[in-house]
């Protein structure tokens, strides 16, 4: 890089504009996370400074309920299934776009980019009178499904990327050995692609995880509410217990957070190739 | 397209390759049994696509046109286009669109010029930048939900942040999400809050796109920081810009889950979006058909814009990013 090295002096209020964009985003937060640690007596008293004495009871009885864990467990479960049935759908699919010759492939695959622009608050209601025909209302089915569905086009459009700029050659080894197309597609593809269903896979985690239109309206039952839910019943619940509902909210942000320090580069590589690509 | 030719798509094979395939007959074998794969393997993707997005397309097109409360087998209760008729003198909808635009406007005029800047600064060489693009992109991973019950509380009348910290300044008792006149501008606040560093990783990833030569030479002629960002970086982020816009508009279009928890829409609509109309009569008013043809219009909407903004916005862009495609994995 020949880029001019700045100055500490020149490169002040770059640093300037950081941290007051930086504490915009970390203030909310740390808010939550403090005014947790206070009753509501202190969050009215003493708003910015530290809690004292530091209340603990907001988190521990949230975290000794099963009113965070079930949900937590269920947005989990939600979510795996969910990504395990749309990446390996769409790697079949994306095989298929990216390394076969047929009539009418484009036309298919363009009608698969569609949904790329296709709002799923649209569908939603559409959905919910199709799911209750099928009976999968209070049904993890219900929701797992639809996302998946939903979920087709921005994986299948990156993974087909991807299944291209494997040398054809690596598959007509595959071929002349004596490896069918399934066996070159399991043993041989899947692997190779690996860095590209890690993407896909995290992108479509944190799809699940942030729903909230479809388990709203598909779960009546408690049993399986999943996050999102879970917050929203909690709020209305204890309306005028800001601390608890904060200490609730705090916990409900470490899975997503915790994800998002580990899998940032699979996140923001899979939203850019998504966003161009489409 | 090959329509005859049954070789792998890929089939850029050269020389070597194609010379090791031992006879055209069994390649040919090999070839036709091949393509009997194609079906199993698109299968599974076509049941979930065919029946999860395209019936229930079809579906809400279809009960657009009854009256229908939602309960019982099908609708029964025909009644044309008058869910649609209805639907344009619906202040409420119409309401919808012009509250969509003001979104759509602000998020155009104020947050992409505030994403675009924080991207070429954290272009720069400087410090600590791995750190500050952590923190702008982490609220986008966020849910929407979690993001809203947190700000109505940051934002709450007594005990909120924001207003405790405009005590200090003097300023007390502003109300943020219950006053009609700015209910939607602080929507459209909280909503950038998640969104912005989405937007800004984005143009971070056009701007690193740009070979660093074309700096140089703008540097080497002589031109300003201003002319090299003016006449260089700008044009050259268009595609990039043109994409921000296009996602702002369509999840304008369909915001539903941060406008759900912070204002529910409210007070009288003064922030209600088309997808929070469409679930009220839906899912709380039981008028199913009505609300199928809100469904219906936020479809067409979304797709005549999609289809224009490709034709006349995009089409420029489509030769380099097909070119692009597969360089990012």
């Amino acid at each position: 890089m020949s880029r001019r090295e700045r100055s500490p002096l020149q490169a002040l209020p770059l640093h300037a504009i950081c941290v007051i964009v930086g504490l915009s985003i970390v203030v909310p937060v740390l808010f939550g996370v403090l005014g947790a640690f206070k009753d509501n007596g202190q969050l009215v008293t003493n708003p910015f400074g530290l809690p004292s004495p530091w209340v603990t009871e907001n988190y521990s009885e949230i975290l000794g309920s099963l009113g965070f864990w079930q949900p937590l467990g269920n947005s989990l479960l939600i979510a795996v299934a969910t990504t395990v049935l749309v990446v390996l759908a769409s790697a079949m699919a994306a095989f298929v776009f990216a390394r076969f010759a047929f009539r009418g492939r484009e036309l298919l695959f363009t009608l698969f980019t569609i949904g790329l622009m296709f709002p799923f608050a649209v569908a939603i209601l559409p959905l919910y009178i199709l799911l209750r025909q099928l009976g999968l209302l209070d049904n993890p089915l219900g929701v797992i499904l639809p996302q998946a569905a939903f979920g087709l086009p921005v994986t299948i459009t990156i993974l087909r990327g991807f299944f291209r700029t494997i040398p054809a050659d690596v598959e007509e080894a595959a071929l002349l050995d004596g490896c069918s197309p399934f066996g070159f597609f399991w043993h041989i593809l899947l692997p190779m692609a690996r860095p590209a269903l890690a993407t896909v896979s995290v992108l479509a985690v944190v799809a699940s995880w942030n729903n909230f239109l479809l388990p709203l309206v598909v779960f009546n039952d408690a049993t399986w509410w999943t996050l999102p839910l879970g917050v929203t019943q909690f709020q209305g619940q204890y309306a005028a217990d800001i601390a608890r509902i904060l200490a609730y909210v705090v916990l409900a942000m470490v899975p997503a957070l915790a994800l998002y320090v580990v899998a940032e580069r699979q996140l923001i590589g899979g939203l850019t190739a998504g966003a161009t690509k489409g | 397209m090959t329509t005859q030719v049954t070789t792998p798509v890929a089939a850029t094979a050269h020389g070597p390759a194609a010379k090791q395939i031992p006879s055209p007959r069994s390649r040919r074998g090999a070839s036709a049994r091949r393509q009997l794969a194609i079906l199993p393997f698109l299968l599974p993707a076509l049941l979930l696509f065919g029946g999860l997005v395209l019936v229930p397309i079809l579906l809400a097109i279809y009960t657009s046109l009854f009256k229908w409360n939602g309960f019982g087998g099908l609708p029964t209760n025909f009644v044309g286009l008058d869910n649609f008729v209805r639907l344009l003198g619906d202040e409420v909808f119409t309401g919808d669109l012009s509250r969509g635009l003001v979104l759509v406007l602000l998020s155009v005029l104020v947050q992409l010029p505030v994403a675009l800047g924080l991207a070429l600064l954290l272009n720069q060489q400087l410090r600590f930048r791995g750190l500050y693009r952590l923190i702008f992109f982490a609220p986008y991973v966020l849910s929407e939900v979690i993001t809203g019950v947190l700000f109505t509380m940051v934002l709450s009348p007594n005990g909120g942040l924001v207003n405790k910290i405009l005590a200090v300044f003097g300023v007390s008792g502003q109300t943020w999400l219950a006053d009609p006149g700015r209910a939607l501008l602080t929507l459209f606040f909280v909503v950038s809050w998640k969104y912005f560093g989405f937007h800004m990783i984005l143009l971070l990833a056009g701007r690193q796109d740009i070979p660093p030569e074309l700096d140089e030479a703008g540097m080497m002629d002589g031109a300003s920081s201003w002319e090299i960002f003016r006449h260089i970086t700008l044009p050259l982020l268009g595609p990039t810009i043109r994409i921000s816009v296009f996602l702002s508009i369509i999840g304008a279009i369909q915001l539903f889950d941060m406008v759900w928890v912070l204002t529910g829409g409210g007070p009288i609509h003064s922030s209600e979006t088309m997808a929070v109309t469409m679930f009220q009569y839906g899912f709380r008013r039981y008028e199913v058909g009505y609300a199928s043809a809100i469904s219906v219009a936020m479809f067409l909407i979304s797709m005549v814009f999609a289809l224009l903004y490709q034709r006349y916005v995009l089409r420029r862009d489509i030769e380099g990013a097909v070119t692009k495609a597969g360089a990012m994995p």
